[in-house]
């Protein structure tokens, strides 16, 4: 297994390192998932995990969101040690935005009250606040009309907007996208795709595991691609996807050439 | 698709020939379907009554259970007792609402702490709905005072105790299912926000929990209260209590029909509000399909 690590593009070498991944390993009985992941992601970078099923994605973003505990590693949040059980895990979940394959939007409650409730209940902001925040986001994605409406009437891209709407209604120092698009049919996966990209501009940090090769070429600032538990690439888009000689990293891209 | 509405929307003239005879075809079924029916509850009342009529001891029976006098004279004493029946009802479901709720939110915990009182959650669930509700009844109405700790207790008020211990253990099991029923991600979601375990439950987890066992929670209430009148056996003065006064006085069972007509009506409204509820979740599942 030869793990190509290309330098990291001097851009974001300036900016201050939001996540630290150091060594992560992680089991499940015999299953070895995680074997040693170490990558930075920085200020305003947005980093796509690519790799097969298997490789290990969902674990290592269960991982960052405390939702899954490491068996071995640190990472770290702008400093924090977040894998610390000292560390008060809520606290630590509530500055890290995730947004599910699933939506996982809250079917009992209206899209206004999904996207401010975190706002309400963890950060203690006033209704007031919370619901003008969520109103311009609302706003801003095209959703303002449906605040009043339940998950239940919107379609799939309009109910991932408004999951992500969610995750950023408290300026999350981290974004996670968990495959996002992969429950969407291909109508409805542009839509959600378009937003990351304008996310993107306005500056977010973000970690996104995608099967969206396309996508992840033209938006992503840098590939870490995922081969049984290790990172077998790490690098530019171009640097991964059109030049890597490793013949496991072409083989891998070549399925999403045509 | 809507079936049995033939409601030409579109306009009349729109409609094929096709259609027409197809709508033709529903309209000859459906009014035989009704006519089937109400031919058979017709045959149906007939043979109870001819039955009763033929049997030799019908007279005696509809003066000792129907009688207009008796009837008229026990009235108000057993509409008093059900005012009793009602307060306990109250009461009860109050009670048992929150004992249900915990003892649920014991047995779904997953926390290794939590094991000792899992075991005994489990342990209560389990003898509670396997003893005769009677048999509660007794133990908690007699042997409570029987230990001469408190001195004398309202029997309503141990009757009461009785009734929400019992019925806890069944509701617990249905609030279980139902917070068993929502899935994992729901949870995930809300902790990824940032919310506390507890937020959580209260939050995300018992609300969605609630909705898809409402049915079975209305079933279980309305059997709690028509069982709140077993609490006559511990001697509170309810509409079961007050009959069995006016029987034991006259041997005329006349007021027991009074007080089952009493629980019925009681019943009658929440009865309603759980069919059209569950109607309303039927719909709203099976959105479009005819079967």
């Amino acid at each position: 297994m030869t793990a190509t690590v290309s330098e990291t593009r001097q851009a974001f070498d300036e900016a201050p390192v939001v996540l630290r991944l150091d060594n992560i390993r992680k089991s499940f009985g015999d299953a070895h998932v995680l074997n040693g992941i170490s990558f930075d992601i920085h200020q305003h970078e947005v980093v796509a995990l690519l790799g097969p099923s298997g490789s290990g994605k969902s674990t290592l973003m269960k991982c960052v969101n405390l939702l899954e505990q490491v068996d071995d590693g640190q990472i770290w949040l702008n400093g924090t040690d977040i894998t610390d059980p000292r560390a008060d895990q809520d606290a630590i979940r509530a500055r890290i935005g995730v947004v599910f394959q699933q939506f996982n939007l809250f079917p009992h409650m209206s899209v206004i009250r999904n996207v401010t409730l975190a706002a309400r209940k963890v950060h203690h902001w006033s209704k007031d606040r919370a619901e003008a925040r969520a109103l311009e986001l609302l706003d801003r994605i095209g959703m303002r009309a449906k605040a009043g409406a339940y998950p239940d009437q919107l379609s799939g891209g309009q109910q991932q907007r408004v999951a992500i709407a969610r995750a950023l209604m408290t300026n999350p120092e981290l974004l996670l996208l968990d495959e996002i698009t992969s429950a969407l049919d291909p109508m409805l996966v542009g839509e959600v795709l378009d937003m990351v990209s304008e996310l993107k501009e306005q500056g977010t940090t973000i970690l996104m595991a995608t099967h969206e090769m396309s996508f992840a070429h033209d938006a992503a600032d840098r590939i870490v691609l995922l081969r049984r538990g290790v990172i077998a690439e790490n690098g530019t888009p171009r640097e991964v996807m059109d030049e890597s000689r490793n013949p496991e990293t072409r083989e891998f891209f070549s399925h999403f050439r045509s | 698709m809507s079936l049995p509405s033939p409601s030409p929307v579109a306009g009349a003239a729109s409609v094929s020939d096709v259609e027409l005879d197809r709508r033709a075809w529903r309209r000859k079924r459906q009014l035989r379907s009704v006519a089937i029916s109400m031919l058979s509850t017709v045959v149906l009342a007939l043979v109870v009554v001819v039955g009763l009529q033929m049997s030799p001891g019908w007279p005696h029976v509809k003066e000792t259970f129907f009688s207009a006098e008796y009837f008229a004279k026990c009235f108000p004493e057993v509409l008093d007792g059900l005012w009793l029946n009602l307060r306990i009802l109250i009461v009860a479901v109050i009670g048992v609402a929150i004992l249900a709720t915990l003892i649920a939110l014991i047995r779904t915990s997953r926390n290794p702490v939590m094991f000792p009182l899992r075991v005994i959650a489990a342990v209560y669930t389990t003898v509670m709905r396997g003893i005769p509700m009677i048999v509660l009844l007794y133990l908690i109405g007699f042997g409570i005072p029987g230990l001469g700790l408190f001195g004398r207790i309202d029997p309503a008020i141990l009757g009461t105790i009785a009734i929400v211990l019992g019925y806890a253990a069944y509701v617990a099991e249905v609030l279980r299912a139902g917070f068993n029923d929502v899935h994992p991600s729901q949870r995930a979601s809300a902790r990824s926000l940032g919310l506390t375990a507890g937020q959580t439950t209260w939050l995300v987890v018992i609300p969605q929990a609630l909705r898809k066992v409402t049915p079975a929670l209305m079933n279980d209430f309305i059997s709690m209260q028509k069982d709140v009148g077993l609490i006559s056996v511990l001697g509170a003065v309810d509409a079961v209590r007050a009959a069995q006064i006016e029987v034991a006085s006259s041997y005329n069972f006349t007021p027991y029909v009074v007080a089952s007509l009493l629980f019925i009506l009681m019943s009658v409204p929440f009865i309603l509000l759980s069919d059209w509820y569950s109607e309303r979740l039927r719909r709203r599942e099976q959105s479009g399909g005819v079967v």
